[in-house]
């Protein structure tokens, strides 16, 4: 019997008119980033008398023992690929560093994996979980690209606002009310970034109960951790059957002053580590080696050096805040992170707005609120990693800014 | 030492022409609690002057540099330091340190060049009775002082914007 075989289809495609044309929906369905658009207006004006408060990253340079450390290894002829999970001695190191700082307890062998920066952690966890119509909930005002990598999986970013009034904390009430049947993954970004809000272990202690309650699975973007001014960050792993239900994901780049290295890690269940990996070893294979030699000394030897830098960052998160509120902006109390987050609302004007007419007319750079999704509008984040002198120019000239405005 | 002064110290090293009031808020302290640290630590001679850090080869390039060891034998009874102030009290003399080892005292000396150094050397140092040798290093180049990096580098890499 003759089967009947379907025919390829041979009748001519019909030409893409534009190299638009040629990318997936889900890569062209990703919003630019605002934050983007804010730099290019930034880097337009190349006017070198302009002060950044919009800067994510540290104003130290990497400690030089640890530069050293991977001068030296590259001196040495390291420059080989590592294990895919990342040198064990680094990840045994983790492993104790997680014990020490924040009570975690992960098996170097089959519950850590060092990552390309928190960042890489944070996309191998959302690929790992995150399946067509999965709600994936996150807190906002909030950093980016959580909504965006969840989006490029088929995922349903569902925002949760946060409010100034309860210092953006998550409540058990809106994520409760942002629940649905779908629902699957909640992201925890605290420290946060942008609003250096915190969350007590009596503030997490609700929410726990609803992940356990509703089935769900906790990303804990926790790379501020180190970086608090008062209580010690409670990690959310350690929340009373937190532990299976949670990726802790964190790295260097804030605390260890080593944004550019690139190195990151991710720690939870071997089950989902182990997905993680996969994805990791056809992706980047490993984390850079040099990275790793650095990284590993940061962890051996940094612990002072990382002390001095926080109390660094505390002196002028002191002086920042005090600064906004004398010059008649208010401004809720920062916990951690490095970032101030006054609102802006008194003046009438939009975040954008303000953003833009601050930098045109008084030559300081912030990044607007809107960027960072809900509850974001009607404020500005402002780092206060940059040095005394130009954080007290950089108020007078938000000061004088504000008094023409009024 | 309170954790107060030593925050304060560790802050006035950095830039000594900060205010009392601008440390008061970058420490969570009182404008008049700082204040009065402050003036304590001045009365006891904690905090010695506030003077600027200059980088002289900038200023003066006739201006030489010199760090002499001097072995000397110790006074009975008062050890090493009458001779240290017989040194000391020059004006040209910059710092004498009591060290350990091979030499007893170290001294840096300015001077306006290399003739000047070796005249004080020859006619001030050495002619001391309890002076027995002494070493001229000449100070070619500085390139940290009191935990400060002359070498211009551009400090700050960082983009203007990021996440």
């Amino acid at each position: 019997m003759i089967r009947n075989v379907e025919q390829p289809d041979t009748s001519p495609r019909s030409p893409r008119s534009r190299m638009q044309d040629y990318l997936a929906a889900s890569a062209r369905a990703i919003p630019p980033s605002g934050i983007r658009r804010f730099f290019d207006l930034v880097s337009a004006s190349k006017d070198s008398s302009i002060i950044s408060l919009g800067v994510g990253e540290p104003d130290f340079v990497t400690p030089w023992r640890y530069r050293d450390a991977a001068v030296y290894s590259l001196e040495k002829g390291k420059t080989q690929y590592t294990s895919n999970a990342g040198m064990p001695e680094l990840r045994e190191a983790i492993a104790h560093y997680l014990h020490d700082r924040f009570e975690l307890s992960y098996d170097p062998a089959d519950e850590i994996l060092v990552t390309v920066g928190g960042s890489e952690a944070i996309d191998l966890a959302i690929r790992a979980l995150i399946e067509p119509g999965d709600e994936i909930l996150i807190p906002e005002p909030t950093y980016l690209p959580y909504n965006p990598i969840s989006s490029l999986s088929g995922g349903v970013p569902v925002g949760i606002e946060t409010f100034a009034k309860d210092q953006f904390k998550l409540t058990a009430d809106s994520l409760k009310a942002a629940i649905t049947p779908r629902s699957k993954v909640l992201v925890l970004c605290y420290p946060s970034n942008p609003t250096g809000a915190i969350m007590s272990y009596e503030d997490l202690l609700p929410i726990a109960k609803l992940v356990e309650e509703n089935d769900l699975i906790v990303i804990a973007d926790e790379i501020y951790a180190e970086l608090t001014y008062g209580p010690r960050h409670v990690s959310f792993a350690t929340l009373p059957g937190m532990k299976d239900r949670t990726i802790v994901v964190s790295g260097f780049s804030k605390a260890f002053a080593m944004t550019g290295w690139r190195m990151g890690y991710a720690c939870g269940h071997p089950e989902l580590i182990s997905a993680m990996l996969k994805i990791h070893q056809y992706t980047v294979m490993c984390a850079p080696i040099m990275g790793q030699v650095a990284a590993l000394e940061a962890l051996t030897n940094g612990m002072e050096e990382m002390a001095r830098m926080i109390e660094s960052y505390n002196q002028r998160r002191r002086l920042v805040v005090q600064g906004f509120r004398q010059i008649g902006l208010e401004c809720h109390e920062p916990q951690g992170a490095f970032y101030a987050f006054p609102s802006i609302a008194s003046t009438g004007l939009s975040s954008e707005e303000f953003a833009s007419r601050l930098l045109l007319e008084a030559k300081v750079a912030a990044v607007p609120g809107y960027v960072f999704g809900r509850g974001g509008e009607g404020f500005i984040r402002c780092s206060y990693a940059t040095s005394v002198t130009q954080l007290t120019e950089a108020l007078d000239r938000i000061g004088d800014f504000l008094n023409k405005l009024r | 030492m309170n954790e107060l002064k030593s925050k304060i110290l560790d802050l006035l090293k950095e830039d000594a022409r900060l205010s009392a009031s601008t440390i008061a808020t970058m420490l969570g302290s009182t404008e008049a609690e700082v204040s009065a640290a402050i003036d304590e630590m001045e009365k006891d001679h904690v905090i010695v002057k506030y003077a600027a850090v200059v980088n002289w080869s900038k200023v003066d390039d006739e201006k030489v540099t010199a760090l002499i060891e001097v072995e000397c034998s110790p006074e009975r009874g008062r050890g090493f330091e009458s001779i240290a102030e017989r040194i000391y009290l020059y004006p040209e003399v910059k710092s004498v340190y009591l060290m350990s080892g091979a030499y007893d005292l170290c001294v840096e000396i300015d001077g306006k060049n290399l003739k000047e150094v070796a005249s004080f050397v020859s006619n001030k140092l050495s002619t001391i009775e309890s002076v027995i040798s002494t070493k001229t290093f000449f100070i070619l180049k500085k390139y940290k002082q009191d935990g400060i990096i002359f070498e211009e580098f551009e400090d700050d890499h960082r983009l203007l914007i990021s996440p």
